[in-house]
């Protein structure tokens, strides 16, 4: 029960972040970019208030994979960073937490535009 | 007609999205990616990693299903659909990240795939490190006053 | 101000040939297309050469089937979208033919037509002719995002057509360019990238309304009043302007970028755009059901929507401009 209910809730969680998105796709001007930015911002911004932990407990993938949970990880790592090594910390922290994303992303991309051509859409 | 009417005229008569379709595909898709990265945190927990580092590895698995989704030439037909349920999953920020090396590769490696490979998700990671910095500043002026 | 440029019968189309991709040959009226390519690259390593082969493929038919060489020909008027108007820069550059590059966004092949009518009838050449080309591909990337890119398209939003039409233009011909009417930049405030048919209507209402409006034509003098890539929805717009100025041409109304495409099976939301678009559809099937006599007189109004991303990023709105000429037996 409790497994159901874990992926329950990122199911549900993640369904509605993105839906949040679609809305903001067809209802405002936003393009997609600014609504990524959005995102990003406030998953700083909702986790230095504290309010985004909870939801990352309740959810974690569910809250953790989508772009707000991208801001959680910078947010995280830059407090983690400032606790350590002080000021510092808020410059190097927020890319350190991630890291491994950027770099892995990065790399993945290179090797892609080594091995495809784009193809035609149609 | 003056052009605040001819916009309001042209807005009103344009053909809508089909919102409640493109909501519940956005559910659908975003929620099942979501779902499928809990599957690879047990996975990853399972086999004795640590919660931070497991979480992690899940958002990079991720990345490399969208790389492969993109490289093949399909994840642009499973968004057309998906719309932000591929978009704000990390799915999104991996494929605006490798479609544009692979568009840019014509104009060579260092001015076309190495100047243009953020040209998408480069605003995400300058706003996301920028608040991040910010809120660093902030919190640790706070520290030092409590 | 002229209005109405007259040319005396002594511009004529003298053959015509079109090129396409692979969307298009599958399309409603696919067959009618002189030659196409099965993977969109014509054997190509970038889209954009890929775009300059279509331009030379497309001159290169017209004038086989005019039996002309190269070396007949006095002038080449052509264009595409692609910045500097690379498409035509280099896929014509092996024909050595003097070469006066234009802009007109959509326009383009109208434009291209009617300059060469005025050339032709005030005596400057003997023969010229006129190319122009779009590629969905290399389009794409100059406006929009990488292909592999995934986003969502909406409804009112085009789909550019990898395609290219070439004219070539003399004195004796049965198919005359008869008069031209030169569009004015005209900008209503659009700035919906994804709705460039509804910033392209004015400009082609304007352009019409002037023609109707200084001649003594009437609507039904026309087999086809034929508009370039209003696609759907700027269809339906300019239809609606032009009635609120007492002009219904509801009947003979034909949209290049609504008939290259089936609007159901395949998706491609509002419609065809591109110099290509109204090109290959001139050059592939209305010339050919002109030149067979299943129609005689038809208004040809090429739409461009002249729209550049770094000054729409800036704020600036849509500017849109409409190119008439009046093609005839």
């Amino acid at each position: 029960m409790e497994i159901f209910l874990n992926y329950l809730f990122a199911f549900l969680v993640g369904g509605i972040l993105c839906v949040i998105a679609q809305i903001l796709i067809d209802k405002t001007k936003l393009t997609p970019a600014r609504i990524l930015v959005a995102y990003v911002c406030a998953g700083v911004f909702l986790t230095a208030i504290g309010l985004y932990e909870p939801l990352v407990k309740l959810a974690s993938t569910g809250a953790t994979v989508p772009l707000t949970g991208f801001g959680y990880a910078i947010a995280n790592g830059v407090r983690e960073a400032v606790d350590q090594k002080g000021i510092i910390g808020a410059l190097t922290g927020g890319l350190t937490a991630t890291s491994g994303g950027i770099t892995l992303a990065l790399i993945l991309g290179f090797i892609a535009s080594l091995i495809v051509s784009g193809k035609p859409k149609r | 007609m003056n052009k605040e009417n001819y916009n309001i005229y042209i807005s009103r008569r344009a053909k809508k999205s089909p919102f409640l379709k493109n909501c519940c595909f956005a559910f659908l898709f975003g929620g099942s990616i979501c779902a499928l990265g809990r599957i690879f945190l047990d996975i990853y927990l399972y086999i004795g990693m640590e919660q931070k580092d497991a979480s992690s590895l899940v958002s990079m698995t991720i990345i490399f299903i969208a790389f492969l989704l993109t490289a093949f030439g399909v994840f642009d037909n499973i968004a057309k659909i998906a719309g932000g349920g591929t978009l704000v999953p990390i799915t999104g920020f991996a494929n605006s990240v490798v479609s544009a090396a692979i568009d840019s590769k014509s104009e060579g490696y260092v001015l076309g795939v190495g100047a243009k490979i953020f040209s998408i998700a480069g605003p995400v990671i300058l706003y996301g490190i920028t608040s991040g910095t910010i809120y660093g500043i902030i919190y640790y002026f706070w520290t030092l006053l409590r | 101000m002229q209005q109405i440029i007259d040319f005396k019968n002594s511009a004529s189309i003298l053959s015509y040939y079109s090129v396409v991709g692979k969307s298009e040959k599958e399309g409603p009226i696919g067959e009618c297309f002189d030659e196409y390519c099965e993977d969109d690259m014509f054997g190509k390593s970038s889209w954009e050469q890929s775009e300059s082969e279509m331009q030379r493929l497309a001159l290169k038919g017209a004038l086989e089937k005019a039996e002309l060489s190269a070396t007949d020909i006095e002038l080449l008027i052509a264009g595409d979208l692609l910045n500097q108007c690379v498409g035509s820069t280099y896929g014509l550059l092996d024909f050595n033919i003097p070469y006066v590059g234009i802009y007109g966004a959509c326009s383009t092949c109208a434009l291209g037509l009617a300059l060469g009518g005025a050339l032709l009838s005030g005596g400057v050449c003997d023969k010229c002719a006129s190319v122009t080309s779009s590629h969905f591909c290399s389009s794409e990337r100059q406006f929009r995002f990488p292909l592999e890119y995934g986003g969502q398209r909406t409804p009112t939003s085009q789909w550019t057509v990898t395609g290219s039409g070439a004219f070539v233009l003399g004195r004796e011909g049965d198919i005359k360019i008869k008069s031209a009417v030169f569009g004015k930049s005209i900008d209503m405030g659009v700035k919906d990238i994804n709705n460039m048919g509804a910033a392209m209507a004015p400009a082609a209402t304007d352009t019409i309304l002037r023609f109707f409006q200084n001649s003594s034509h009437r609507v039904e003098d026309f087999d086809m009043i034929v508009t370039g890539d209003l696609g759907y929805e700027g269809s339906e717009i300019l239809k609606d302007l032009l009635l609120s100025n007492d002009l219904d041409i509801r009947k003979n109304h034909v949209d290049c970028g609504l008939v290259i495409y089936d609007r159901f099976s395949q998706d491609k939301h509002a419609g065809g755009s591109g110099c290509g678009c109204s090109a290959s559809v001139l050059a592939g099937n209305i010339l050919k059901n002109m030149q067979s006599g299943a129609i005689k007189d038809i208004l040809f109004i090429g739409t461009g929507a002249l729209m550049n991303p770094m000054t729409l990023y800036q704020g600036q709105s849509i500017p849109s401009i409409a190119h008439l000429v009046h093609i005839g037996r």
